[in-house]
């Protein structure tokens, strides 16, 4: 099993879950982070001068998958997260070691 | 000169001041987040903008010397003339300033109000050029017709008390020609667009509810029994219309806080020309039929996928035109003997005066605000760009962001 991580723009999220769904993928968790690639921040203004905000607003899905399914999901998510310009996010996959369904308590794959 | 009037009518433009933050709050609470600056933006540009053109030439196109019955002239330039002293034709017992004054706030909010239209994809360039040339153009003449001294639809005794045809019709047909100019936003229908913090909705809905008791109480010019018929004929429409919204929502899911606030501004609405007109009976059915009518039009709205996003002219179009028709019903001279009888005490010609001064006011309003939207295009472009819109205003058109702190 293996869990995909993928920080992307806050306005693909929607694109990205109807994606997901399509190719079977209708459970995931999202949260708001901030953070900063190689774009850095943004510059702002305040009442005079300006000031940098440093970390970007993005959003952070989490998918578990099957090892087989795992390529299909990356694929759904980069093509539906990708503009083309800086700060399009980024993906990564980790293993997971055990999955458990609090409600029946199934574990493994059948968890997933 | 009587000073308990000119306490009232000072107070009264205060109060109506205070509206078009109001305007900011509730329309900034129903945007996404990465909008709201710019939202509350909009309302408060409008009121730097509009504070300045009416003293320099607004008022003298509403209320100077009329030309025609059309517009009035330049004798009030830069306020020339206008003083300390009362006018010889408009609120006799007030200084004229004062006068001036209440006017320019009317003028102010209608503007805020267009803005609810055209949230989260219109330059803030654009926004200032169209406000400034509606103002001037469309604005001040349909004022100097409904309130102007020889104004064509004054003359013809149309009645509006308060402003249900100068503000809110204008404002909300001219919402619809901008909309129609600048297009939905990017994802409308499509994608989820939730209200980011309805606090603040509720919070700017009870400022308008508070500032329209000197929007319609302080247009009896006077403080006694009319601005007090005014008053609470003000508070019941805004209170049935927001029950019968409640129940209206209620009937389709749950009884709804943004469906009772916006219930109320609609009732507020229609309440508007009728406020000194009619009683305090009369203004509870107003104020139901007006949460009927917007919210059947916000319904057809969507049916006909037309972005007029914060139902600029589902509440204010419609209800403005519901409380113009209304005050041809149940006006009465037994509440103002300087108005008229309306349908239920058996005369039909002031309804039909109130239905003409609706079709003129939205024919102009309309065909006017379209080209002017039109002009701006074609000079600077009303919409932003894509990847703006996708970002968000706040930081593409003013590089601010509503909420601050070190990561987010």
């Amino acid at each position: 099993m293996k869990k995909i991580e993928a920080i992307i723009r806050e306005e693909r999220l929607e694109p990205v879950r109807k994606a997901l769904e399509l190719v079977g993928f209708a459970g995931l968790t999202v949260s708001e982070v901030s953070g900063r690639g190689k774009q850095k921040g943004v510059p702002l203004q305040w009442r005079v001068g300006e000031y940098r905000v440093e970390f970007l607003p993005k959003l952070k899905l989490e998918v578990i998958c099957h090892d087989d399914d795992c390529q299909i999901a990356v694929d759904a998510i980069i093509k539906a997260a990708r503009t083309g310009r800086i700060g399009d996010g980024k993906i990564f996959i980790l293993p997971v070691e055990q999955v458990i369904r609090i409600r029946t308590g199934e574990t493994g794959n059948d968890a997933v | 000169m009587d000073s308990g009037d000119t306490t009232w009518l000072l107070v009264s433009t205060a109060l109506v001041m205070l509206m078009t933050p109001g305007v900011a709050l509730f329309y900034g609470g129903m945007v996404r987040r990465k909008n709201l600056v710019s939202t509350l933006m909009m309302s408060f540009g409008a009121m730097a903008l509009g504070g300045v053109l009416w003293v320099l030439i607004g008022y003298s196109l509403g209320f100077g010397n009329d030309i025609n019955g059309l517009i009035g002239g330049l004798n009030f330039f830069g306020l020339n003339g206008v003083g300390q002293d009362p006018s010889d034709t408009y609120a006799t017992t007030v200084p004229h300033l004062a006068f001036m004054m209440f006017q320019g706030m009317f003028a102010i909010i209608s503007l805020a109000l267009i803005t609810g239209a055209v949230v989260e994809r219109i330059r803030f360039s654009a926004l200032l050029m169209f406000g400034a040339l509606w103002l001037c153009l469309i604005y001040s003449p349909i004022a100097h017709w409904v309130w102007g001294d020889g104004g064509w639809l004054f003359n013809l005794g149309v009645l509006d008390f308060a402003g249900g045809t100068v503000v809110h019709i204008n404002a909300g047909v001219s919402a619809m020609a901008l909309v129609l100019a600048l297009g939905a936003r990017r994802g409308f229908l499509k994608e989820q667009m939730e209200p980011n913090n309805l606090p603040m909705v509720m919070l700017g809905a009870a400022l308008l509810w508070f500032g329209w008791f000197g929007f319609n109480g302080g247009s009896a010019l006077t403080a006694g029994g009319l601005a007090s018929n005014a008053f609470v004929t003000t508070n019941t429409a805004a209170a049935s219309a927001a029950l019968c919204w409640i129940f209206l929502s209620w009937r389709h899911r749950r009884p709804s806080l943004l469906g009772a606030v916006t219930g109320a501004v609609a009732g507020l609405v229609a309440i508007t020309p009728a406020a000194g007109f009619v009683t305090p009976m009369a203004a509870i059915a107003i104020g139901a039929v007006a949460a009927l009518v917007c919210y059947g039009a916000m319904i057809f709205k969507i049916k006909r996928g037309f972005d007029d996003s914060l139902d600029v002219m589902a509440v204010h179009g419609v209800g403005g035109i519901w409380g113009a028709l209304a005050t041809g019903i149940f006006a009465s001279l037994a509440v103002n003997s300087a108005g008229a009888d309306g349908l239920l005490s058996g005369n039909v010609e002031l309804f039909l005066k109130q239905a003409l001064g609706v079709a003129v006011t939205a024919g102009f309003a309309f065909g006017g605000s379209f080209i002017i939207a039109k002009v701006v295009d074609k000079l600077v472009g009303l919409r932003v760009k894509e990847p703006e819109e996708l970002i968000g205003l706040d930081i593409a058109q003013h590089a601010e962001r509503a909420y601050g702190g070190s990561i987010r």
